[in-house]
């Protein structure tokens, strides 16, 4: 059985595979939208690379980092602009 | 249907050029502008669009304020693409020395007719807590403001056009004859011509005193609520106006998405628009050592631009000795945009045989003929 990973995002428990990117424990939890834009429109991940900068998240207090370029560890904090 | 001839033709469309056309179209004057590249495309884009009012000189003092009062009058016309914050500006004195100059300038300003007020460094704490504690105060002069400059140039264009102007980009004019120009898409005659043209204008005019003095600026990712004024220190001014030394000084805005545009850095450079990544380093370490913040900001990105500077300090708006119907709106430095709206006022007045609001003359373009030591290319 593969280890676990135990974070939170958006303030709610989640579990997953360890060694999953915070981009796929966000999309394993529901949420596509990671950020919005200057005229408020939501925003997901594009390119899964790190190159389009469209899935940035807080991630344990620091915003602006690329969700699709993180790795999970047990009680990451993750937020997405809502 | 032929088209008209113009009555006056606009060299540049940044924001001294659109707000030109604008006055003068609005004055009833059929107004041609042409640029040779995009509308805006030149010092404006580089531009940090701070209305801002600055006393270095009082005719410098003059010009701002009234600038400012205009953009004030019209600040409920901006659409949204010009992103107006009203930001109010904080001059900061660092140490208590400084707080002298912050007294002597509310009183400059006073004069002038400016609201301001002196802040001590308990206040300016509670205003900016990103700031480094134990800074003296500041004088807080809420009614500065933050635009952005390319929308602010097209914004006064539309308005232009709504008024029967007409824009032409990519048409660069090659020479002034009297009353007419020749461009690379034909000769055009006109009743007026304003050369409006930044940083080129002494290609057209050779004796005007204008020369690109480099600045570089540094845009951040957004970091919303990090900073509510424009923020500059009080040695941003002997930076502004030293001419030929190489200085950086402390100058931060906060725009409405949040991101941070950290300033400033003067150098002579001719055109060369290289990142001088040394005056960059030190312009960045500058702005962190009153603005800690920054160390953990991510920075988007780094540009250059060239203010039109002119060895005074001041810009030349008015007629142009010797050639009847040639005039001079140029040679801003790092006022474009505040000065504007008050240059172009200037113009379409003097040019309407109007008495100006501010006395014009120490704009005078004639003083660069006059061999009193201002002229130097």
């Amino acid at each position: 059985m593969p280890d676990e990973c135990r974070l939170r995002i958006n303030g709610r428990d989640a579990v997953v595979a360890a060694g999953s990117s915070v981009i796929a424990a966000i999309m394993a939890a529901g949420t596509y939208a990671t950020r919005r834009s200057v005229g408020g429109e939501p925003r997901g991940p594009v390119c899964g690379m790190g190159v389009c900068q469209e899935c940035r998240v807080t991630i344990d207090g620091v915003p602006h980092r690329r969700a699709c370029m993180e790795i999970v560890s047990d009680g990451m904090d993750v937020r997405t602009d809502p | 249907m032929t088209p008209r001839r113009p009555d006056a033709i606009v060299i540049g469309a940044g924001i001294v050029g659109a707000a030109c056309a604008e006055a003068l179209a609005r004055d009833g004057w059929q107004v041609v502008v042409l640029d040779q590249e995009m509308a805006g495309g030149g010092a404006t884009a580089a531009a940090m669009g701070h209305l801002v009012v600055m006393d270095d000189s009082p005719a410098q003092l003059a010009l701002t304020s009234y600038s400012v009062r205009l953009w004030r009058e019209r600040m409920n016309e901006l659409p949204p693409a010009v992103e107006l914050l009203e930001s109010g500006t904080l001059w900061i004195a660092a140490d208590p020395d400084q707080m002298q100059l912050v007294r002597t300038k509310r009183d400059a300003y006073r004069a002038a007719g400016v609201e301001s007020s002196v802040i001590d460094g308990d206040e300016l704490a509670r205003l900016e807590p990103a700031l480094r504690p134990g800074l003296a105060g500041a004088l807080l002069v809420p009614d500065d403001a933050v635009v952005y400059p390319p929308a602010a140039a097209r914004w006064l264009l539309d308005r232009a056009i709504e008024f029967g102007a007409e824009v032409r980009e990519g048409v660069r004019v090659t020479a002034l004859d009297l009353r007419r120009v020749r461009t690379t898409g034909g000769t055009i005659e006109a009743e007026l011509i304003v050369n409006a043209a930044g940083g080129h204008a002494a290609a057209l005019v050779p004796d005007l005193p204008i020369v690109p003095r480099k600045g570089h600026l540094v845009i951040t990712d957004r970091y919303p609520g990090s900073c509510r004024h424009q923020l500059v220190e009080l040695g941003y001014l002997a930076s502004a106006h030293a001419f030929s030394a190489a200085s950086v000084a402390f100058n931060v805005q906060p725009r409405i998405t949040g991101q941070l545009l950290i300033g400033s850095s003067r150098e002579l450079a001719g055109w060369d628009a290289t990142h001088n990544r040394e005056i960059v380093r030190q312009m960045v370490a500058r702005a962190e050592s009153f603005l800690p913040a920054l160390r953990t900001m991510h920075a988007h990105r780094v540009w250059s631009g060239f203010r039109p500077a002119t060895r005074d300090g001041l810009p030349l708006i008015g007629p142009w000795p010797g050639d009847p119907g040639l005039w001079i709106a140029a040679g801003h430095e790092g006022l474009g945009v505040t000065a504007s709206l008050g240059t172009a006022r200037l113009i379409a007045d003097m040019a309407a045989g109007r008495e100006p609001a501010i006395d014009p003359a120490a704009y005078a373009p004639a003083r660069a003929l006059a061999g009193n030591g201002v002229v130097h290319a």
